[in-house]
């Protein structure tokens, strides 16, 4: 496994699901291994989002490398939820945004990779800072208008935590998105179901968020299986196809927290928490190596 | 005492309009968004004429605050327009996270500021605005004196890259300034030399300051006035060579005496030249109803406070 894993590295061929199933391993392991080494961030949601990201930045997307903070004639990812900080940078170099042994700097002083990602530190990839919720799809609508604007036929991807849908901002760029017509634009909603203080329909019952984006007059598709590649690529596929009708496109999608670690997941325990040295070391026996740690 | 004649009384955000306007015909990367105050902030024109940039997106200031930044990513370069008040204190983290730590060039332009909005009352009017945007690091923040120099810094700030506030107002006010006194961004304006006192002003206060100066002339002190239209950064030089001069300051601005203008030249003269100061501006209050001029008065922001204030510090060299 780990010897395919590093022939991958020099040649991925991004259709191959198992080359984007390798790559989410390797991304996994560096996520583990980031938060474990600096005792804080957050694996739980990051790790519900490896196959997303995985897909979105290795298939789905036309992206540039190096970086280039305007992106004309390129496609563009934002992070709302900013504080699944890990998996954005191990996307991002496993990707070629900058040398993987960075990641190794995560959360430390003087590190291009803070807390939860932002512009300030220069570092390649990152368009916009988040981490205090709900502003992310408004950034990404007004990169959408700007790419109209410039006549860019590429598209804007944003990702939305589920309970951050609670923060007032979201549904003001909701209603905008649909009233103007902003069709280039993929919104995804990561829908875990889990946030600090515990469930969502605990904490702050949203009901049927399906048919609150509906109402708001978005194009809804739906993914229940959010860890699974295939199903993912596909569904981005999907809301591809049905970009410049006049409406905005969101993708919920249904995720488990903490996917490919056992005991991480069916919890909400592993939100802003890190392994130690024991739970470590279990979490990467369940992710073998395949293209090789930082 | 040099003379400044009032070429005729307008609002200062018909500058901003008028700017506007001129840089939709000269920038093709300048567009304008607005929360549902296109009369209020002469946006009309600018409109017209470049209807494909201009963004309506309706009462819902954060969300502008977010797609302002998200335009920017493209090269565009974004005026946002709303009353002051909606474009600060309601909107504070979108500005923090969105525009000014991820270094978004966006332009702030804010109408209504300060205790001028008159009737509306405390709820529209705001004193604490300069305290919140200077604040934030990368910000720079502009409050303009008249018609003529909102104008001159609203075409101004689109050629600085970087987050900029632009602050100005609703009432109909003296247009004085002429384009002879120029408007570079972070550089006072010694409006009329003296060896008494200086006069420090920024915003409505700066034509309070000149009726007060020539005031204190027909008194025998001699008063010399300094528009600091740039609060952040300060023109520290212009600052303290007057004070080196007139041995004692005195600060004048529509807005609260925390976080202001004023407070800004005391930390300076407290670190580098101490010096007797006194300040124009509101006590830690809100504001209220009432006509602009009635306004001004209750709230000690006129001539007749600032000439005040200079016989106190002049007691105090």
């Amino acid at each position: 496994m780990p010897a395919q894993g590093l022939l991958l590295k020099e040649n991925l061929i991004m259709s191959d699901i198992s080359a984007l199933e390798n790559i989410s391993t390797q991304v996994r392991r560096d996520i583990l291994r980031m938060v474990h080494k600096v005792n804080s961030g957050h694996p739980g949601g990051s790790l519900g989002c490896v196959e997303y990201f995985v897909s979105l930045f290795f298939n789905t997307m036309d992206i540039k490398v190096p970086f280039d903070m305007n992106g004309e004639n390129e496609d563009l990812f934002f992070l709302s939820n900013g504080h699944i900080s890990p998996v954005f940078y191990s996307v991002l170099a496993r990707k070629g945004y900058f040398p993987v042994e960075e990641l190794n700097t995560f959360r430390l002083i003087d590190s291009r990779l803070q807390g939860h990602p932002t512009t300030h530190e220069g570092l390649p990839g990152i368009r916009v800072a988040s981490g205090s919720l709900g502003q992310g799809l408004s950034v990404a609508i007004g990169a959408a208008q700007s790419k109209k604007l410039n006549n860019d036929p590429k598209t804007v991807f944003v990702l939305m935590g589920d309970g951050e849908l609670q923060e007032g901002q979201n549904w003001e760029a909701l209603m905008y998105a649909a009233a103007k017509g902003v069709d280039n634009i993929i919104a995804t909603v990561d829908l875990n179901g889990k946030q600090i203080d515990g469930t969502t329909d605990d904490v702050l019952h949203m009901g049927d968020v399906a048919e609150k984006f509906k109402a708001f007059g978005w194009d809804v598709l739906t993914l229940k299986e959010g860890n699974n590649v295939e199903k993912i690529i596909a569904t981005l596929a999907t809301a591809k196809s049905k970009l410049g009708r006049q409406k905005p496109i969101v993708i919920l999608m249904e995720t488990e927290m903490g996917n490919g670690v056992d005991f991480m997941m069916h919890t909400h325990a592993w939100h802003g928490k890190a392994p130690n040295d024991e739970q470590l070391e279990n979490a990467l026996a369940q992710n073998i190596e395949t293209l090789g740690d930082y | 005492m040099k003379q400044y004649i009032n070429q005729g009384s307008n609002d200062t955000r018909s500058g901003f309009g008028d700017g506007l306007t001129e840089l939709g015909r000269t920038n093709p990367n300048v567009v304008a968004l607005c929360a549902d105050l296109i009369g209020s902030l002469k946006m009309q024109d600018f409109i017209d004429e470049n209807p494909e940039r201009f963004f309506q997106i309706g009462i819902a200031e954060a969300n502008m605050m977010g797609i302002a930044a998200g335009l920017t990513i493209g090269g565009k370069i974004p005026f946002t327009g709303t009353f002051a008040n909606f474009s600060t204190g309601r909107v504070y983290d979108q500005i923090r996270q969105s525009i000014a730590y991820s270094g978004k060039n966006v332009k702030i332009c804010a109408s209504h500021a300060g205790i001028t909005l008159g009737e509306d009352g405390a709820t529209h009017q705001i004193l604490e605005d300069i305290g919140m945007m200077k604040m934030l690091p990368g910000m720079t923040v502009i409050n303009t004196c008249d018609y003529n120099q909102t104008k001159a810094a609203t075409l101004a700030i689109a050629d600085f890259e970087g987050p900029v506030y632009l602050r100005f107002g609703r009432p109909k006010v003296a247009n004085f300034t002429t384009p002879e006194l120029g408007f570079e961004i972070g550089k006072g304006i010694l409006l009329n030399p003296g060896n008494d006192v200086t006069i420090v002003a920024t915003g409505h206060l700066v034509w309070e300051a000149l009726q007060a100066a020539e005031e204190l002339e027909a008194n025998g002190i001699s008063a010399e006035v300094i528009n600091i239209h740039t609060i952040k950064p300060l023109d520290e030089e212009i600052i303290l060579n007057s004070v080196k001069k007139t041995g004692c300051l005195v600060s004048a601005e529509e807005h609260n005496y925390l976080g202001g203008l004023g407070e800004t030249i005391s930390g300076l003269l407290g670190l580098k030249l101490p010096t007797p100061m006194e300040m124009v501006a509101t006590q830690d209050t809100f504001g209220e109803s009432g006509t602009p001029a009635q306004l001004m008065t209750k709230y000690g922001l006129d001539k007749s406070a600032i000439i005040q204030k200079v016989h106190q510090v002049i007691k105090r060299k």
